[in-house]
């Protein structure tokens, strides 16, 4: 079974092609990071992904199902779960409630249910609820469960991000810039969550990283991307040696 | 301080915050009950006004301040619900049956403006129920044959299972049915739905990704906030016994936004306030009416001033405070003073005072203001 | 063929006093993303004060006009210091409704000032008419239209080529920054506000001698709303352009259409150019990048 693959995508905005002929796999279990300088098409081809964009040619494979014409509610329901570089939090709500919108997804009961209250309402908000609880439990989230978002500071929005993600209960985890703006200590912490995501709660997990201690030290496989173009792909050392993306974007 | 301890996951978000809570509002329900006995018809009178603003403020409370979907057209969905009683009762249909009905028909007049509303954010979507709502009015107005047009419809006076219901038999019908609609509103706040209207409310983009079909929540919202405010219509058709094009214009629109704006957006505490505002206001221009030239000749008298200042200071005074348009005056700066010092409304301040209360003598002045958002990318 | 031409001509000066009203909202839209409700009575009460500075005082028309313009220049900055600068950058729903409030404010302010009847002001062209062959255009009808042109052809050189506009536009897309780069944010509302009210008032005198200056005047704002709308609310000459579309629609269905259509038109028409281009004709299509 094809886990994930990415044939050909491209997308034009304009006259600017922002993601050209990208194409890669990823395997069932791998942690897999993207690479690249500011502008290279990284968050952009998280979009596409996720179906916020539409991409203008190429195809999206998840576990051999063609999703590239699904819409951004669907994919969610395929399994795929994505954190915002910019947190799109809902701000004006609590913690729990985050979380509790994550689990979307295995909600069943429809609106004239959820006025009556019924029992299987009751029931899925109780499994809704002890769910959530145990996202927190693994992100360490608990004393921040009724406060509300405009309250906390970033390092703790961007943990409640991926907390929200992992209430999808997705299969394929994307990760936007998980440890941009995060200090020493939080991004040390951030780096054993994905790990613990990956190999404990086996999610396969896509991200996008600027920091490459942290590239290394939890990635399978890394590929580099540079306006929009494939620079290099394989393992992380691999490409922190190609030439290429030293010149466009390490630097010696 | 009280400490809620809770047990099981089946209490998290109960019905009332807590068992004080609950006594209160038990309170509150018998003394409600017990009103036609003790009020005189006049101030029962109000009440029955100030429910049926509260179901129109908890239909707006679900769709701007849960869904966060702008409306300035909801007259029209009253006007829908009042037409149909009327019609309804005129063919001779049980008010079992009209009631309900009344807010079905209007829940699917609203479901269809919320379909092209989808694609419409913000003052497009503003402009578009303002248009929709003068669309409405303009339809009542012409259809004739239906509507009687600009003369309007007599409506006799309203009966379950034959019998008339008088003043108490519908004030306890309004009773039943606000309560009715706050329980199911509470429900919606409550579950997987109203989590979803909030999840678009706050970013529209993180609900897709989440998996909300925004689409159907949209349309949802505006169907639940249409039929709602179609049952009001009915209560009210009902109330005024007599119903004309005129009564649902853009100020009775405007009005019905004033309610949850002074009330407080987001809750739905806040729409009761605001009722009850937007009702005792009238009452208390009148009371304004007559006491104020009294107190500033008393204050220009006691100032000393010049006859010719004094009496130029009346006349001004007079002239202002009969005016035709002084309510509007009165209503426009409590809006403005409103949104800049009381952006949660009254609920907010209820919600303040109460945590002062609380916490003191360690209250901390938190301000709770909107956040500010000066980018233009930020607003979506 | 003669009727068509004449309804046209109306239609268009209708128009151009909609596109004009439009044109205030776009100015304050381009700049704060504030859509300003109290349009309408803004022009409405230009209209008021040019009856005061006309035929109370017995000045000369251009001169009121002027004195007018002014004045509204100066009202509407007060307008902004004490309604709009306090509640900057909060969610746009609480803006709408402050300026509605606002505008409620000013109606009944109009009304306890001036009074409730009908007033009427003598202009340079009440009365004269201009004829090419059997059809008949009226000098107020013209005024208009030449105003229209005149202003906008102004406006777009300020927008375009000074200083000012430029950092009106900068203002309009990031507050910060504009307020970073050393433009005085504060200052451009209120002069962006003094503009729009200028406008306003403008209209309000132009349209004075077609319908008489009375309360009601203001709820033609309203209408002015489908022409912003369709103008795409973020050009200028899209207002306008949207402007001169409904007052064509709306003069055409008064005349070919039963009676009721004349009312609604512009909203019918408004709701199908939604349904089709949600942004409006000449509106961009933006969504939040995440």
């Amino acid at each position: 079974m094809t886990f994930f693959d990415v044939k050909n995508l491209t997308v034009k905005f304009g006259g600017l092609t922002a993601v050209d002929n990208v194409s890669f796999g990823i395997n069932e279990g791998e942690v897999f990071t993207i690479i690249g300088p500011n502008g290279a098409g990284k968050t952009t081809l998280f979009n596409l992904i996720s179906r916020l964009y539409t991409p203008s040619a190429g195809q999206i494979v998840f576990r051999d199902e063609d999703v590239t014409r699904l819409s951004a509610q669907q994919i969610a329901g395929r399994g795929i779960a994505r954190t915002f570089q910019n947190i799109e939090l809902f701000e004006s709500a609590s913690t729990l409630q985050n979380l509790l919108v994550g689990r979307h997804r295995h909600s069943t009961t429809r609106p004239w249910q959820d006025i009556l209250r019924t029992r299987k309402v009751r029931d899925e908000e109780v499994a809704h609820r002890r769910a959530a609880e145990e996202v927190m439990d693994v992100l360490r989230l608990q004393r921040y469960r009724d406060t509300t978002i405009g309250a906390l500071p970033y390092g703790v929005r961007k943990v409640i991000e991926v907390a929200r993600a992992l209430c999808v209960g997705p299969t394929l985890l994307l990760l936007d810039e998980p440890s941009s703006g995060l200090n020493v200590e939080e991004t040390n912490a951030m780096a054993e969550w994905i790990l613990e995501i990956n190999r404990r709660l086996r999610v396969t997990v896509l991200m996008v990283e600027h920091d490459m201690s942290l590239v290394s030290r939890v990635s399978n496989r890394v590929l580099a991307l540079n306006y929009g173009k494939m620079m290099a792909l394989g393992t992380a050392a691999e490409v922190q040696g190609h030439p290429d993306v030293i010149a466009a974007y390490l630097g010696t | 301080m009280a400490h809620h301890v809770r047990t099981d996951y089946g209490d998290s978000e109960p019905l009332f915050p807590s068992k004080a809570a609950a006594f209160w509002y038990a309170v509150l329900l018998a003394g409600l009950i017990a009103a036609p006995y003790v009020l005189e018809s006049y101030y029962l009178s109000q009440l029955v006004f100030i429910m049926i603003y509260a179901i129109v403020g908890v239909a707006l409370n679900i769709l701007s301040g849960q869904a966060g979907q702008v409306s300035i057209g909801h007259a029209a969905f009253l006007a829908i619900g009042a037409y149909f009683t009327a019609v309804s009762q005129k063919y001779g249909v049980p008010l079992v049956l009209y009631l309900p009905l009344a807010g079905i028909f209007t829940g699917i007049a609203g479901y269809l403006v919320g379909l092209p509303a989808l694609r419409l954010h913000g003052i497009y979507l503003a402009i578009a129920t303002l248009a929709f709502a003068f669309i409405v009015e303009e339809i009542i107005a012409r259809w004739e044959s239906v509507t009687n047009g600009n003369e309007g419809l007599m409506l006799p006076p309203p009966t379950v299972f034959g019998l008339k219901l008088g003043t108490e038999g519908f004030y306890y019908l309004c009773l039943l049915v606000t309560v009715l609609v706050i329980l199911a509103a509470i429900n919606i706040i409550r579950s997987s739905t109203g989590r979803s209207f909030m999840a678009i409310r706050d970013s529209e983009t993180a609900a897709r990704s989440m998996g909300i079909d925004t689409a159907r929540y949209k349309t949802t919202a505006f169907a639940l906030s249409a039929g709602i405010t179609g049952i009001a219509g009915a209560l009210y058709a009902h109330k005024m016994s007599f119903i004309s094009p005129e009564m649902f214009s853009l100020s009775v629109s405007i009005d019905f936004v004033m309610i949850i704006i002074i009330g407080g957006l987001v809750s739905l505490r806040g729409a009761v306030f605001g009722a009850i505002f937007m009702i005792m206001a009238d009452p208390l221009l009148i009371i304004l009416k007559d006491k104020v030239p009294l107190w500033s000749d008393a204050l220009t008298h006691g100032l000393f001033l010049p006859d010719t200042v004094t009496q130029a200071i009346q006349a001004g005074v007079l002239r202002v405070v009969n005016a035709p348009g002084l309510k509007s005056l009165i209503f426009g700066i409590i809006i403005i003073v409103f949104i800049i010092y009381e952006p949660m409304g009254l609920d907010g301040r209820w919600q303040r005072v109460k945590a002062y209360f609380k916490q003191f003598p360690l209250a901390r002045q938190r301000a709770a203001r909107p956040p500010r958002m000066f980018l233009k990318s930020e607003r979506r | 063929m003669l009727d068509f031409t004449q309804q046209l001509i109306s239609g268009v000066a209708l128009g151009c006093v909609y596109g004009l009203i439009a044109l205030g909202f776009v100015l304050i839209y381009k700049a704060t993303e504030v859509v300003n409700f109290a349009q309408g009575e803004i022009m409405m009460l230009g209209a008021f004060m040019s009856v005061t500075f006309i035929t109370t005082l017995g000045l000369n028309y251009w001169l009121s006009f002027v004195l007018c313009v002014i004045a509204m220049a100066i009202l509407g900055a007060i307008m902004e210091r004490l309604v709009i600068r306090p509640i900057l950058g909060y969610p746009q729903f609480s803006i709408v409704m402050a300026t509605i409030g606002l505008g409620l404010v000013i109606r009944a302010l109009v009304g306890i000032i001036w009074g409730t009847d009908d007033l009427r002001i003598e202009t340079p062209f009440t009365d004269g008419v201009f004829t090419i062959g059997k059809l008949v255009i009226a000098w107020d009808a013209l005024s208009i239209i030449v105003a229209t042109i005149l202003l906008c052809g102004a406006l777009y050189t300020f927008f375009r080529y000074t200083r000012v506009g430029i950092a009106m536009q900068a203002t309009s897309q990031n507050m910060l920054a504009a307020y970073y780069m050393g433009i005085p944010v504060k200052r451009m509302f209120s002069l962006i506000w003094s503009l729009s009210a200028m406008v306003a008032c403008a209209a309000g005198i132009l349209l004075a001698p077609i319908t008489l200056v009375h309360a009601n005047l203001g709820f033609l704002g309203i209408k002015a709303f489908p022409a912003a709308v369709l103008g795409g609310f973020g050009s200028i000459p899209g207002a306008v352009a949207g402007g001169i579309t409904i007052g064509i629609v709306e003069s055409l269905s008064g005349f070919y259409l039963p009676e009721g259509f004349k009312d609604v038109a512009a909203y019918i028409v408004l709701l199908a150019v939604l349904l089709w281009k949600p942004q409006g004709l000449f509106g961009l299509n933006a969504i939040k990048k995440v």
